[in-house]
């Protein structure tokens, strides 16, 4: 019995996993549906793992009282982690109970097993051939999503419901000076503790206005802590930092080398953007003996959501109950858990009634966590057309925030109450989960010896966690732009100096494939380019390549993006392209057009037209290609953003020729690019 | 009081007639299909037909829908069958979270009737006022190409 996986070992009853209802069985997965399609990938392994057909398998969404703690649904590891225990509980099951010649009775004999049956002293019957997985299985939840049915957790109407809003302060590190005596409003009620302030109402219509009216009718202190958004490359890299070593091998560049070649990149500081809203439903309820809390979120980990609420809030966590119910797109660690939060305060104001609290789209665009601005500077010594030395330094804020992280509660309104649990500065996931600010630091080339070394600001007023890629996105934006001018200066072909670097045959197949069916080095049109960047995701995950095309005339456009990504076994083809288009789409949003603005006091991105994503006639033709593989599954989620964004970049090069160093590529930043040229 | 025509159903509803007819919609109607996105008119998760036009309903206060008939997400399909540009939908997979595919579907719907013939960079276009943050852009252009299709030629 060696080598369980890691998630049956931390959740070893089969009645975590496995139950059944209606003739069909339901499997109980620890990992969320965001939109991504894993509830219908997971089925498709549970159905393959169980020897059942898919009809008679279905998925359960993420809760804590019932199903496993699979941790985070993050990093693109949802299939990586939960494709061996499926396979080990589907195992178990098959040993036990069949399967036999008839589906039902089969059925009915997993019925009967005992839920308290400890998985990990269980023999588990060996892996059958593959049915489900490998197939363009249609997603389970795309239905009720289409056709306009309730499906996600802003439609929630149970019987009593109240509708809650909360009113933020209007910038960070303000505090409520006053609210009027005795304020009232038609058809609300208010909420308050500290400078946390909400309001709970039957009627949606009267919450709304009446949050118009608080918003007018409250003085709040503010202060000017926040950064000249103009110059943040400057910034990051003052005030208090902490160290993040990764390599400092004999003969790498040391700061300044006389002999390097040196550039710097950087971007801004990033929104989720999500369409709507973050919204939580929850119900506080009186048991006498103590009280207790159900809460319904859309958050990427239940389990740390519900120890976060009863740490802040000095309950039992045995009393919190959280459950995953999908909303719209998650992107990382959005304001899901901060909304399910600010539910369970409103709630707790109204003892028995369900209060479903949604924000603003201003709060959304404003108060979620944002993703950290970056900025790199890059060293490298190239003789004979080979690279022989290399340097990686970056500053940049943390890249996780979440609750629970680091021991630290992490919810936004715990900071506004009247006994605070203060907000502490970002951290990053260690180097065994990929990193953070560092996560793709080391160059997947052959470049001689390295020095790879993060510096994590400590001190900032605004709240980062963790978004799509992480520190990922800016380096792998920066190595790859970099090694397109190390190329130039060797006189070499970017593609073929890349694969001359390349020691591992996946990661030189998926540049040279790319390449060949972008049409490398044939013609193209006049202001046109295109343009080239790789990466292996986190050093382990998904190889990914990405060509871009552009076009640079009066404005500038990105036409089509080719993406060829080896993730080894794929349980959903078509489930796992989608991704990799998405992922491949957002990022060239990222790339031209997202950067949050602010003034001394106030994040200035409250509206779509303050903070402008890519529209539907800006999104480039994406043709992706999934390398066949038999080798084990490596994720889709998070391959294609840095590669994307770099071969955009590589590409306004090959068109213009010049190179934009500082994300956004708006044309004001080409037309800045070329007077620093000239 | 206000009288509306929803989905071809005559329904009157109660309260301020300032209300925004998306609120009306979800809450009074339990027609929750058309989604709030943003409450600004700027995303278009909450496009609903008014007449001919397609509004965003966070904007439209409910005294303005007064006879003119309205059709949400849930007035496009019949029980058993979707309309064709949410059966393309599906066909292509063109989605990932669908919280903005609601509205997408209702003015997909309005342009494949005016414009059967839209090419891609029309379909695009006429999308413009839709956000999609997930990146389904092209698998939702595709799609509504395939329905435009399916309508001209039905098999």
């Amino acid at each position: 019995m060696t080598d369980l996986p890691a998630h049956v070992t931390a959740n070893p009853r089969l009645g975590s996993w496995v139950a059944v209802a209606d003739g069909v069985v339901e499997v109980r997965v620890g990992k969320a549906e965001l939109g991504q399609g894993i509830a219908t990938a997971l089925a498709q392994l549970a159905a393959d793992a169980l020897g059942l057909p898919l009809d008679r398998v279905r998925t359960v969404a993420p809760h804590t009282g019932l199903g496993p703690d699979q941790g985070l649904t993050a990093g693109s590891l949802s299939v990586t982690q939960s494709a061996p225990a499926l396979a080990h509980v589907g195992g178990v099951v098959r040993t036990l109970a069949g399967p036999t010649a008839s589906v039902d009775d089969y059925v009915a004999r997993i019925a009967g097993l005992d839920p308290a049956l400890d998985l990990t002293d269980q023999p588990a019957a060996g892996p059958v051939a593959a049915a489900a997985v490998g197939a363009d299985v249609p997603r389970t939840d795309l239905p009720d999503k289409v056709l306009g049915r309730p499906r996600y957790l802003a439609d929630q109407r149970p019987p009593g419901l109240l509708h809650g809003r909360v009113l933020r302060p209007p910038s960070v590190g303000a505090t409520l000076r006053s609210v009027p005596d005795g304020w009232k409003a038609p058809g609300v009620t208010l909420v308050r503790d500290g400078s946390f302030l909400g309001l709970v109402g039957e009627r949606e219509a009267d919450v709304d206005r009446g949050l118009d009216q608080l918003a007018r009718d409250v003085d709040w202190d503010e202060h000017d802590l926040l950064p000249d958004d103009t110059d943040l490359p400057t910034w990051l890299r003052s005030g208090s930092h902490e160290d993040v070593p990764v390599l400092d091998e004999p003969g790498a560049p040391g700061p300044g080398s006389p002999d390097a070649l040196r550039a710097s990149y950087s971007r801004p500081f990033l929104l989720h953007a999500s369409i709507a809203p973050s919204a939580g439903l929850a119900v506080w309820t009186d048991h006498g003996t103590h009280t207790g809390v159900h809460v319904q979120s859309h958050s990427q980990g239940v389990h740390g959501l519900r120890d976060a609420i009863a740490t802040t809030l000095g309950l039992d966590r045995e009393h919190v109950t959280v459950e995953h119910v999908e909303n719209a797109g998650c992107y990382g660690h959005n304001a899901a858990d901060d909304a399910a939060f600010d539910a369970v305060l409103l709630a707790r104001a109204v003892p028995g009634r369900p209060v479903l609290l949604r924000w603003t789209r201003p709060d959304e665009l404003t108060w979620g966590p944002l993703s950290s601005a970056m900025t790199v500077d890059l060293q490298a010594t190239v003789a004979d057309g080979r690279i022989t030395s290399w340097s990686h330094e970056l500053w940049s804020q943390g890249h996780t925030a979440r609750p629970g992280y680091a021991g630290n509660p992490g919810l936004l309104a715990g900071a506004h109450l009247a006994d605070p649990v203060p907000l502490p500065p970002a951290t990053d996931p260690p180097a065994a989960g990929g990193g953070g600010s560092t996560r793709n630091a080391v160059p997947g080339y052959a470049v001689g010896p390295r020095r790879i070394l993060g510096h994590r600001k400590t001190d900032s007023p605004l709240r980062t966690s963790a978004m799509r890629a992480l520190g990922a996105h800016l380096n792998v934006f920066a190595i790859e732009s970099f090694v397109d001018e190390l190329a130039a200066a060797a006189g070499a072909d970017p593609v073929d100096f890349r694969v001359a670097h390349l020691d591992d045959p996946r990661a030189a197949h998926v540049v040279r494939e790319a390449a060949r069916l972008a049409g490398w080095g044939s013609a193209m049109p006049e202001d046109s380019g295109r343009g080239l960047g790789y990466a292996r995701y986190k050093d382990r995950g998904a190889y990914c390549a990405v060509v871009a095309d552009v076009e640079a005339g009066s404005e500038l456009r990105v036409r089509r993006l080719v993406v060829v990504a080896d993730l080894g076994r794929v349980v959903n083809p078509d489930g796992a392209r989608n991704q990799l288009e998405g992922g491949a789409t957002q990022a060239t949003s990222w790339t031209l057009k997202e950067r949050v603005r602010m003034d001394r006091r106030r994040l200035l991105s409250g509206d779509w037209e303050l903070y402008p994503i890519l529209r539907f006639s800006e999104a480039p033709e994406v043709v992706v290609h999934l390398v066949d593989s038999d080798q084990p599954p490596l994720g889709a989620g998070e391959a294609a953003q840095g590669p994307t964004s770099a071969a955009i970049a590589n590409a306004v090069h090959h068109a213009l020729g010049v190179r934009v160093r500082d994300l956004p590529l708006t044309a004001e930043a080409v037309v800045r690019a070329i007077e620093n040229t000239e | 009081m206000t009288e509306l025509v929803v989905n071809g159903a005559p329904v009157t509803v109660e309260g301020d007639p300032d209300t925004p007819l998306l609120t009306v919609l979800r809450d009074d109607l339990g027609l929750v299909g058309t989604r709030f996105g943003c409450g600004q008119g700027l995303c278009g998760a909450c496009f609903v037909r008014l007449g001919d036009t397609v509004v965003p309903s966070c904007q439209t206060p409910v005294w303005q829908a007064e006879g003119q008939p309205v059709t949400t997400v849930e007035g496009l399909s019949a029980e058993d069958t979707p309309h064709p540009v949410q059966q393309a939908l599906l066909d292509h997979q063109a989605a990932q979270c669908g919280f903005c595919i609601s509205g997408i579907v209702v003015r997909a719907a309005a342009l494949l009737e005016e414009e059967p013939d839209a090419d891609p960079d029309r379909v695009a276009e006429a999308l413009d006022r839709n956000l999609c943050r997930c990146g389904a852009h092209r698998r939702i252009v595709d799609a509504v190409l395939a329905a435009a299709e399916k309508v001209a030629s039905p098999s």
